[in-house]
């Protein structure tokens, strides 16, 4: 069923993208993730071009984590204030993120820049991932009591000043950390598209020290708000949103979500997170052969 | 075009040169949701002096250029720069045809020199895109090299040699599909009527291709009042996401 996007201004198989979407969906349901580092390189395989995949599928995130921040919110796992910082961060971020993404297209690098970013981010959490749940997998099977982690933050967070009390993440800690830790997610968020939760969610643990109770809820909340600005920021900016790719694409990826959050609870977290680590390194690892390997094209063209 | 022919129509006669009549299937092509691109039929006559066939003489050949509406591009080229490839030289065109196809009843190549190829631009490698730079003339062509096979890989641009069928000698067509990449704007199909390695005669029709109904709209949206539109997507994100939610949760 072919379907033209207006805005891309090209003809699409209309269920493709709707199952890829419910792709990643059911990914992001099963791991809650938001699934934008899997929606735009994959659109872009499809032949999108980039700055509309990355435009149209932050709108999708922000469908997909809809959902789940009513969800924790029925069960208290959001702090708001701790939340509200990080959004106030992450617009922030989006705008300088905005004004970063036209530079590097005017001076043509945007696409290898993208691609670094994701080689570097997802070699570096992909890894991170995989060690701690086959760490865990490891000390399961050998029936041997995990270390209790102590929970507190850096000490670089530490020394910032003007501290001010979280409660609901039981921290007493400068507003300046979450500030910049949104910041940095929202810049990522306009030059990739993605919510940044696998960014946000082990820097919140480990960075912060926040309860882990509250870390999810919390991350879905910033992404939401944060991909719904970066939505905006491109449709006056860039203006590269498809609203007819974005709806085919939450179609899916909202039914996906659900069906996946059902999965998620069948299976072991560590092996979850495993899996995801895997997966997360392959795509890390296609890109970067994507940057190496001679390209097919070696010419591109842009409107100017 | 039409009057500058109806004119030049009696100095043509008097040299006894044929005239054509050409026409197309479409002048507007409306892109709707459906839009997979579009199948222009080129078709029409040659009137020769006198309304005989000329005995004795080279059959005449027919050429239809299809073009987009032009573009000002900016070309880049990848080198291998720290063990990555990234775009590293640039050279911009102020006019390059976003589609180009040539139908011709037998290969160019064959039908003109190359002279003449570069005055009515025939043939991919004859296309005029003036560069706006002094990049030197290898660097220009391997950059309009790098041009023609990137679009002639997306579709863009091709070539199809034997593609006019001529009936009798009078009448011609030519299929040529435009695929569903191409840009809106005018569109203009040339015919050519080449003997003995000269034009005798050449005709342009214009073909409009616009977007229609709600894709029309939803482009003029994201264009002009887009910050209504960026609400609406986000909306429109918001409510499904909630939807599928509050679904689940009766299920």
């Amino acid at each position: 069923m072919d379907l033209y996007l207006p805005v891309a201004n090209l003809s699409v198989n209309a269920l493709v993208i709707i199952l890829l979407g419910g792709g990643v969906g059911l990914l992001s349901g099963m791991f809650g993730v938001g699934g934008g580092f899997l929606t735009t390189p994959l659109l872009i395989v499809y032949g999108i071009p980039p700055t509309v995949a990355a435009a149209s599928s932050a709108s999708q995130v922000t469908g997909a984590s809809v959902s789940g921040v009513f969800a924790h919110f029925r069960r208290k796992g959001v702090d708001t204030k701790m939340g509200g910082v990080l959004v106030a961060g992450g617009i922030l971020g989006s705008f300088f993120g905005a004004w970063l993404f036209r530079l590097l297209q005017q001076s043509g690098q945007i696409d290898t820049v993208i691609a670094i970013v994701y080689v570097v981010m997802l070699g570096s959490i992909g890894s991170m991932m995989a060690k701690e749940s086959i760490g865990t997998i490891g000390r399961a099977r050998t029936g041997r009591p995990p270390k209790a982690r102590k929970r507190r933050h850096h000490p670089l967070v530490a020394a910032l000043p003007l501290r001010t009390r979280f409660y609901a993440s039981g921290l007493y800690i400068s507003p300046l950390a979450p500030l910049l830790l949104g910041f940095f997610t929202g810049i990522l968020t306009i030059l990739l598209g993605i919510g940044g939760g696998f960014i946000l969610v082990p820097a919140m643990i480990y960075l912060l020290g926040m309860a882990t109770s509250v870390v999810v809820g919390t991350s879905l909340f910033q992404t939401l708000f944060v991909t719904a600005v970066a939505t905006m920021v491109h449709a006056t900016t860039t203006k590269a949103v498809d609203i007819v790719l974005a709806g085919l694409l939450l179609l899916g990826s909202v039914v996906g979500a659900q069906i996946g959050a059902r999965f998620a609870t069948k299976f072991r977290p560590e092996y979850l997170r495993l899996a995801l680590a895997t997966m997360v390194l392959l795509i890390g690892v296609r890109i970067l052969l994507g940057l190496v390997w001679r390209p097919e094209e070696i010419f591109s063209v842009t409107l100017s | 075009m039409r009057a500058w022919l109806v004119l030049l129509a009696p100095l043509l006669m008097a040299q006894a040169k044929p005239v054509l009549v050409p026409d197309v299937s479409q002048r507007n092509i409306e892109i709707a949701y459906s839009f997979t691109g579009a199948e222009l039929l080129l078709f029409g006559a040659i009137l020769y002096p006198g309304g005989r066939l000329p005995t004795g003489e080279q059959p005449t050949d027919i050429v239809v250029v299809v073009k987009g509406p032009t573009q000002s591009i900016l070309m880049r080229e990848k080198e291998k720069v720290a063990g990555i490839w990234v775009n590293a030289s640039r050279l911009r065109y102020r006019s390059a045809p976003s589609f180009y196809a040539i139908a011709s009843s037998k290969p160019i190549a064959r039908l003109v020199d190359d002279r003449t190829r570069a005055i009515y631009e025939l043939g991919l490698d004859s296309l005029q895109l003036s560069p706006a730079s002094s990049a030197p003339a290898d660097t220009q062509d391997r950059f309009q090299k790098g041009l023609v096979d990137l679009k002639r890989n997306a579709g863009l641009y091709y070539e199809a040699p034997r593609a006019v069928e001529i009936t009798d000698g009078v009448l011609y067509r030519a299929r040529v599909s435009i695929p569903a990449r191409v840009p809106v704007g005018r569109f203009t199909a040339e015919t050519f009527l080449i003997r003995d390695g000269r034009v005798l005669a050449a005709a342009v029709r214009d073909i409009d291709i616009r977007k229609s109904g709600f894709e029309r709209f939803v482009a003029r949206a994201a264009d002009r009042s887009s910050v209504v539109y960026g609400l609406a997507a986000v909306a429109l994100s918001v409510f499904l996401g909630w939807a599928a939610g509050w679904i689940a949760r009766r299920v």
